[in-house]
């Protein structure tokens, strides 16, 4: 019941922050333009051609997905931190990610195995995105399957480890017989990038984000009640299993869509709510919520702007990169405050 | 108050509670028929395994009956939709996965969440409520702290305030008293006394502290395999209901202290 004034300072200080934080974004990268070039490429319509193209085509874009990426999979995180009331859970634990890559190494890698259907999606160029959903989807319903069956919520962890696992068994199998061509696309895709989407598959990913926070606005009341453990939560009188299905279906269009468009990003969907939870100590989910999609946006475009090395030709891996940046931060916010909230 | 069937928040009638697994159920306690009045502080006794933990998460919805009925203010507890039903039970349960990290009047602020809008802003009603039952559990000065930073017995009140801010007219808590010494024991439970007194609200608790419980309760639900005794402690003290109550071999009950002694 603190002042929630305090609260709102550090929120809005975060927006700051985050709005700044995309115009360094869009002003870096290979080809230096000078920042008032970025304003007025933006702004007006008269000005060099050549960095309007790429500002409006390529940066911009990136920055988007950057913001989307980074805040959808701090939120699926954040979620699935409350759910399982475990700090080690991430938007991943649910196994959409290796159901992702199963997809995808199936489409990039099975080709060559199995010939024909797999071989002729992999021409059009949403080709992963199709193979990366449905494998996510698949794992979805198996998980969501077992969530019906199962009353106890532990039970949805351990059986989304077993799906990640198993699928990784079969993409290694995958990867054992592939050749080295078709296995190198499929560590490129495992790399993830925000730097590949148009603005049509942009579009795709903003209605899944908005689905997916939309949700989780909806159950920020539950989440509270969660705080307590399921027993309290239901005698408050919240209904376990809607909101369960609520929460991961949440996670599967955030978590799910982005892994689908940006490959698998490690790190940030697990690291963002406890960076958050260092700066703005704060349980009450209303506060928690906004402050974690500003925070994954702000985390995200500066591992984009690390990894893009501004001023070179080279672009290192953002998966990489997530952890190069995040895992310092959080051992230092850790050490420094020396005490682990959650 | 004598409990009759009008003025009773808790009624149960021919009550069979136990665990159904496919076609089998297993019958823990059957024939179970109390009656618990406004105001009233009801502790359940018995021995462990006898299923006490089983009635009273039977009564409070957690886990459905195999037959009989529950009311609760005349209303089948069956027929009560689970938003309603949290204005009329509160639950104080131990061991549960809560965030420590939670602030103590964040943590009974919670209690509110039956009567908040969508998003779980708190009304100045509700502020006041939250303030209300902090002050009826005698621990406004901790309300700034964590949860982290309390010791048990300060906790078990906590959870007390938050349950009281749900402003239930049945409150049911499952032994408040474990992990507690002697006298946090006694305090928690005198605490029990004097909410029933004041707020009007009827409380049950389970508890292994029978001594405490005889000395303090309006009434007793004596749970043994096969029999379950609702009345005073002095009534089922004059019936001789204590005496069998453990296996003979170690404590026998003494009617002229009213409490338990180890066999010498």
């Amino acid at each position: 019941m603190q002042s929630t004034r305090t609260y709102k300072i550090s929120l809005v200080l975060l927006l700051l922050v985050t709005v700044a934080v995309w115009f360094l974004n869009i002003s870096l990268g290979s080809v230096n333009i000078p920042f008032r070039e970025v304003l007025t490429s933006i702004f007006s319509e008269n000005s060099n051609s050549s960095w309007q193209y790429i500002i409006m085509e390529y940066r911009i874009p990136k920055a988007l997905t950057a913001v989307l990426a980074g805040s959808g999979l701090a939120v699926s995180g954040m979620l699935m931190q409350t759910m399982f009331r475990n700090p080690l859970a991430g938007p991943y634990v649910l196994g959409l990610s290796s159901g992702a890559s199963l997809g995808v190494a199936l489409v990039l890698m099975g080709a060559s195995l199995f010939g024909g259907l797999a071989g002729s999606i992999i021409f059009s160029s949403w080709g992963i995105v199709i193979a990366s959903s449905l494998g996510s989807l698949l794992v979805l319903l198996a998980v969501m399957l077992a969530s019906v069956k199962l009353k106890d919520t532990m039970a949805i962890l351990i059986i989304g480890l077993m799906f990640a696992s198993l699928s990784s068994a079969v993409v290694s199998v995958l990867a054992y017989f592939s050749p080295a061509a078709q296995l190198q696309q499929y560590v490129f895709w495992s790399y993830g990038s925000v730097g590949d989407l148009s603005w049509n598959e942009l579009g795709v990913l903003i209605i899944f984000w908005l689905l997916g926070t939309g949700i989780a606005l909806y159950s920020i009341k539950n989440l509270n009640s969660l705080l307590l453990g399921e027993q309290y939560a239901r005698s408050l009188g919240m209904n376990i299993g809607k909101n369960r299905a609520l929460l991961i279906i949440s996670t599967s269009f955030l978590a799910g869509s982005i892994t689908a468009f940006a490959g698998p990003i490690a790190f940030i969907g697990l690291a963002v709510p406890h960076l958050i939870r260092q700066v703005v100590p704060v349980n009450d989910h209303k506060i928690l919520l906004p402050a974690v999609i500003l925070g994954g946006a702000i985390l995200m475009l500066i591992c984009d702007m690390v990894a893009q090395l501004p001023g070179s030709e080279h672009t290192l891996p953002i998966n990489a990169v997530t952890s190069l940046v995040g895992a310092p931060v959080v051992i230092w916010l850790l050490v420094r405050k020396r005490k682990f909230l959650f | 108050m004598k409990p009759t069937p009008a003025n009773s928040v808790l009624l149960t009638e021919s009550l069979s509670i136990g665990y159904r697994k496919k076609q089998l159920e297993n019958v823990v306690a059957s024939g179970i028929d109390i009656a618990v009045a406004e105001g009233e502080l009801v502790a359940v006794i018995g021995i462990n395994g006898v299923g006490k933990s089983t009635f009273l998460r039977t009564i409070s919805g957690v886990q459905s009956a195999l037959s009989g009925k529950i009311l609760l203010n005349s209303e089948d507890r069956n027929h009560i939709p689970p938003e309603k039903l949290a204005r009329m039970i509160s639950l104080v349960l131990t061991e549960q996965p809560l965030s420590k990290n939670l602030g103590v009047a964040e943590l009974v602020a919670l209690g509110r969440q039956p009567y908040t809008n969508w998003i779980g802003s708190l009304t100045a009603e509700d502020r006041k409520m939250v303030k209300k039952a902090l002050t009826l559990v005698n621990i406004e000065h901790l309300q700034d702290r964590k949860c982290y930073e309390l010791s048990d017995g300060q906790l078990q009140k906590v959870l007390i305030a938050r349950a009281l801010a749900q402003n239930t007219p049945v409150m049911i808590l499952d032994e408040p008293t474990s992990h507690l010494d002697m006298y946090h024991q006694a305090q928690v439970l005198k605490l029990l006394k004097e909410l029933s007194l004041s707020t009007g609200k009827a409380i049950i608790f389970a508890t292994h502290e029978i001594n405490l419980a005889l000395q303090l309760c309006d009434k007793i639900i004596l749970m043994k395999p096969g029999e379950i005794l609702q009345d005073s402690p002095q009534q089922l003290i004059q019936k001789g209901a204590f005496e069998n109550i453990f296996p003979s071999d170690l404590i026998v009950f003494d009617p002229a202290t009213e409490s338990f002694r180890i066999k010498t």
